[in-house]
């Protein structure tokens, strides 16, 4: 046996290798070039720089923020009602809702404004009712939209497994002894499928705050998000070490909300992701 | 009730859905407008197939989704072997949580750090243009590599250990008894996370357009550049496609997770489940 186990010692190695060089190492490439400047020497300079994207972080949250509690609204309910169908419908169900996870976000933010731009199928609808012609492209709402209807599928995804998990007694008991449908809702199966929750939250939560292909092809333009500003940073040599820093300050930001978030749910199961 | 619970599912569905229908639609339209049918045609397709280009970026994305995905799917096969043999809880959890970290990450910083890795080393080896296939390779595999590794371990977990000693014992060296007794119970495992490691790399936008070059486009870099400032029917019919080849190869990947032992159980971390096969 002992050669087997030099087998199994030398079988990690090439995992170890990559993920330090292809996985740490990057990630330490980001905090040097936030660091130093353009020759190389130490600055603290590129930090306190973002004060001038401090608007940029503002409306980045604030925009994530809606489009994550949209998301809970629409999709906690809809988790709920696919629950509660029978077996056969449920599995349908599953996999029409994963499908769109497949395909690439840029195909489906591409054809979502292809559905809302200008002489598009929505504004002509609306034309053909008598309403007024709309400009959907290029505001606030098709940006958040955007969001929504990229990442719907996520929240809604963790929050359904943990309500098929659910034990279907725990309701009865709560029936049997005296809660209302309402009071069932908020003190038995919110709390239980609370993991669930956290879990679509953060796969909402991240990709909506880092995006920058939604604001551009709905956003029209108009609106500068964190992403859009970091991958402007990028395009040019010059403003690589403002773009390290930016990406660095939004990945601690996201690892606080992360773990913030997970407190939330300690006192639950497991946590999905 | 009922009613209206069936009534919810089915208009969120409709909207998750009718984008990508009307993208697949007005790709057979006859006209050039998005709000009325002209009758179905061909004519964007065509349009797009004498597009060297759009040619090009196909077989670019093939090749390097070709490649990572092997790549990744060799290197993440012996990383759960490990990770499933070794006695050391520790050690297990951190080979673990090392594969989660790329899918916690926002892409965008997958993609940053990735480029900055390359451009720095570039720099210091004193080379011109780093950035092209074989950091699209690097990068792509890279973040195939948990997938295919949650794909396989659960394939790892669950063989019978004895078959393992079996073989040591009749006189099988380590790597004779990985390849002829533990690679092919694993198998389906190993499948069902190449395909993935295949469709996630052609689908891939955001690191990709970090870590590219103009002179290797894949699809949807190409789709990105075309369509940055008006719609292109052309590449409603390139969209169709590609939603096409991803549904085949989910059919693939489910068929061949169902293989051997029975379906795969959503255990484990819910990446799996997030895009893992099409049961959860």
């Amino acid at each position: 046996m002992k050669k087997r186990s030099v087998f199994e010692r030398m079988a990690e190695a090439p995992y170890l290798v990559w993920s330090a060089m292809f996985i740490l190492a990057p990630l330490l490439f980001v905090a040097y070039f936030a660091f130093t400047d353009r020759n190389g020497s130490f600055t603290l300079e590129n930090i306190t720089s973002l004060s001038a994207y401090s608007n940029t972080f503002v409306m980045s949250l604030g925009f994530a923020l809606i489009a994550t509690a949209i998301c809970l609204l629409i999709g906690y309910p809809l988790a709920y009602c696919m629950s509660r169908t029978s077996e056969r419908t449920r599995n349908i169900l599953t996999v029409l809702l994963m499908l769109p996870m497949w395909i690439s976000l840029l195909i489906r933010t591409y054809s979502l404004m292809a559905l809302l731009d200008n002489g598009g199928l929505v504004s002509s609808f609306l034309v053909g009712l008598g309403l007024p012609k709309l400009t959907f492209i290029g505001t606030e709402g098709a940006v958040i939209l955007g969001m929504v209807y990229d990442f719907l599928p996520y929240m809604v995804l963790p929050i359904y497994t943990s309500m098929n998990k659910l034990d279907k007694r725990y309701l009865e008991a709560a029936a049997d002894l005296g809660c209302n449908s309402r009071k069932t809702l908020f003190r038995v199966i919110l709390p239980l499928t609370m993991p669930g929750i956290v879990s679509g939250v953060t796969m909402v939560f991240v990709p909506s705050i880092s995006t920058f292909y939604i604001s551009q092809k709905l956003g029209g333009g108009s609106f500068d998000l964190i992403g859009d500003t970091i991958e402007r940073q990028f395009q040019n040599a010059v403003t690589y070490h403002t773009g390290a820093a930016i990406s660095l300050v939004m990945m601690i930001l996201i690892f606080i909300s992360l773990a913030v978030m997970n407190k939330f749910s300690d006192g639950g199961e497991d946590i999905i992701v | 009730m009922k009613f209206l619970s069936r009534f919810y599912i089915g208009i969120i569905f409709f909207i998750l859905y009718a984008p990508i229908l009307v993208v697949v639609l007005f790709s057979f339209n006859a006209s050039g407008s998005l709000s009325e049918f002209a009758g179905f045609s061909l004519y964007w397709y065509k349009d797009l197939f004498r597009n060297g280009e759009a040619l090009q970026a196909l077989k670019n994305s093939l090749i390097l989704a070709v490649t990572s995905s092997l790549a990744a799917t060799a290197l993440g096969t012996l990383a759960a072997f490990a990770i499933a043999r070794t006695k050391s809880r520790r050690k297990q959890k951190l080979m673990e949580g090392i594969s989660n970290i790329p899918m916690m990450n926002p892409d965008i910083v997958t993609g940053v750090s990735m480029m900055l890795l390359f451009v720095g080393v570039g720099a210091m080896l004193r080379l011109d243009d780093t950035l092209g296939f074989w950091t699209m390779l690097l990068a792509h595999t890279t973040f195939n590599l948990p997938y295919v590794i949650l794909s396989v371990l659960p394939k790892f977990r669950q063989m019978d250990k004895s078959l393992t000693e079996a073989a040591l014992d009749l006189g099988c060296t380590p790597a004779q008894t990985f390849l002829r007794v533990e690679l092919p119970s694993i198998l389906p495992g190993v499948v069902s996370g190449l395909m993935m490691g295949f469709t996630l790399s052609l689908d891939d936008f955001v690191i990709s357009h970090f870590v590219s070059s103009p002179d290797f486009k894949t699809l949807p870099l190409y789709i990105y550049n075309q369509t940055a400032h008006e719609v292109k029917f052309s590449m409603y019919a390139l969209c169709t496609l590609m939603i096409l080849a991803i549904l085949l190869l989910l059919i693939a990947v489910n068929l061949a997770g169902s293989m051997g032992q029975g379906r795969r159980k959503g255990k484990g971390k819910g990446s799996a489940l997030q895009k893992g096969g099409l049961t959860p």
